[in-house]
């Protein structure tokens, strides 16, 4: 049977895995190919990162880590942040990843998908979508979609534009709550449900995750096909091996941790 | 000298560094005189069908691919390099494969609430003892990525036994049970992508480097 998968999310400056925590700016946590290698040899499914200033300051992706990270790693991974067009797509991919999420630029130019989807195939291509709760009328779902880390409102509703995005090619949508994000309180069940109902393409539902309860839920109620967690991992609270055990425990289909 | 065939269908690289994690050094060529001389082939690809077809054309490397089949010398195909070694497939259309083996490429059934592409990690249940497969247990999962797979034909539907494939491994998705891994002869092909499987798609990989081909 298809498992579940655990997706570890390495948020990267500077070449070093940072963590927003709330009015203190950024912390350091450590190298993102060391830490990469380390999840890898714990069992993790897969892993996301996101140049979190490429954007902001206008320069490509480090690609010299994605290639580092390629040399350790031997599971897929996404790279995200900071792809500007096709030829920044292709780079990342040649690196050695296998997946590059677009968020902001597809929302600018939701014609990249349907370039990246034909240049490389629909599997490489990621929607990453914010998406956070409205009461406005104008949008069905009761979610609006975002950019800019949650801060400017785009005019599209959340579902509609994951099915927009699936019709122009992507291969995969990972779904974060702007509300849920950093509350450590769960998943946002009904957006994840919401738009993995909507869809025929897997989703990945990001933010909010505390505890492995949450996984559960949000892969069991919220219909999603693998969940992604932060600081649940890099602080040390739970281990991947902890989670996944939760996660059979809660009858999902899980990967075992692979020993030869 | 291992060679992995470059015919514009994605992530050689991927494949280049899990070798060189096991040791092993193989080179990235689409020159048809590399790629006769290779004492091994690998065979990757992402992406369509149609498009991988066209890549191997407009590169003449479609009768390359084939000579090196008949050469007798070991060849592992991957992902679409798995599909299209069959005679046709589904995809864009239908689309004429490079008919190395009998068999066929069929799209997964659509069910509501079955997510296509067949994405993450199966079960892959061995059928049958292979080298290739030496020291990986039953059963273990390995990274998919596809919405096509492999129906192998049937050794006693057709008169084509000698040249039949025979599955090493299973896997289930949207109700169809398929071939993750087959193999006649000295191929070897595998739909899930065992360079992005972690220790035991790894292992696969170095137990294809040691082995001879018969």
């Amino acid at each position: 049977m298809l498992t579940k998968r655990l997706i570890i999310c390495l948020d990267v400056r500077n070449r070093m895995v940072t963590k927003g925590v709330k009015f203190q700016g950024n912390v350091d946590l450590g190298d993102p190919v060391e830490m990469a290698a380390q999840y890898y040899r714990d069992g993790v499914d897969e892993l996301v990162f996101y140049d979190i200033m490429a954007s902001a300051e206008g320069r490509p992706i480090d690609i010299g880590m994605v290639r580092d990270v390629a040399k350790h790693v031997f599971i897929p991974f996404s790279v995200g942040g900071g792809i500007r067009h096709l030829e920044d797509m292709r780079e990342v991919l040649l690196a050695g990843a296998e997946k590059v999420s677009v968020n902001s630029l597809a929302v600018k130019n939701p014609g990249i998908i349907r370039e990246g989807a034909r240049a490389f195939g629909n599997q490489c291509i990621v929607l990453g979508m914010d998406a956070r709760r409205t009461t406005d009328p104008k949008y069905p779902s009761g979610y609006e979609v975002v950019i800019q880390g949650g801060r400017t409102p785009v005019g599209l509703d959340a579902v509609a534009w994951a099915r927009q995005a699936e019709g122009l090619g992507a291969g995969e949508i990972c779904l974060n709550s702007i509300d849920a994000d950093g509350t450590k309180e769960g998943y946002d069940l009904e957006l994840t449900r919401k738009v993995s109902e909507a869809v025929g393409i897997p989703v990945i539902a990001s933010g909010g995750a505390g505890v492995p309860g949450h996984l559960v839920d949000v892969l069991t109620l919220g219909k999603a096909d693998a969940a992604l967690v932060a600081s649940m991992v890099h602080y040390g609270t739970y281990s991947v091996e902890g989670i996944k055990t939760a996660m059979a425990a809660a009858g999902l289909p899980v990967r075992g941790k692979p020993s030869l | 000298m291992i060679v992995i065939v470059d015919y514009n269908a994605g992530n050689l690289t991927s494949v280049q560094l899990a070798l060189r994690a096991e040791g092993v050094e193989a080179v990235i060529s689409r020159d048809p005189a590399v790629i006769a001389a290779a004492e091994r082939l690998i065979f990757p690809g992402v992406g369509a069908a149609g498009s991988a077809m066209e890549g191997l054309r407009g590169l003449r490397l479609d009768q390359t691919v084939r000579d090196f089949v008949a050469s007798g010398k070991p060849f592992l195909g991957i992902c679409i390099g798995c599909q299209v070694i069959l005679a046709t497939s589904d995809e864009d259309g239908g689309t004429a494969c490079l008919g190395i083996l009998p068999g066929a490429v069929k799209a997964f059934p659509q069910i509501p609430g079955v997510k296509i592409p067949h994405m993450g990690w199966n079960q892959v249940d061995f059928t049958r003892a292979h080298p290739v497969l030496a020291g990986i247990p039953s059963g273990s999962d390995f990274y998919f990525v596809h919405s096509y797979y492999p129906a192998l034909e049937k050794a006693s539907t057709r008169n084509v036994a000698a040249n039949a494939a025979v599955a090493l491994g299973e896997t289930e998705y949207a109700g169809v049970t398929f071939p993750a891994i087959y193999a006649r002869g000295n191929v070897v092909a595998c739909q899930f992508h065992t360079e992005k499987s972690g220790p035991m798609g790894l292992r696969l990989l170095k137990n294809f480097c040691g082995w001879n081909g018969g």
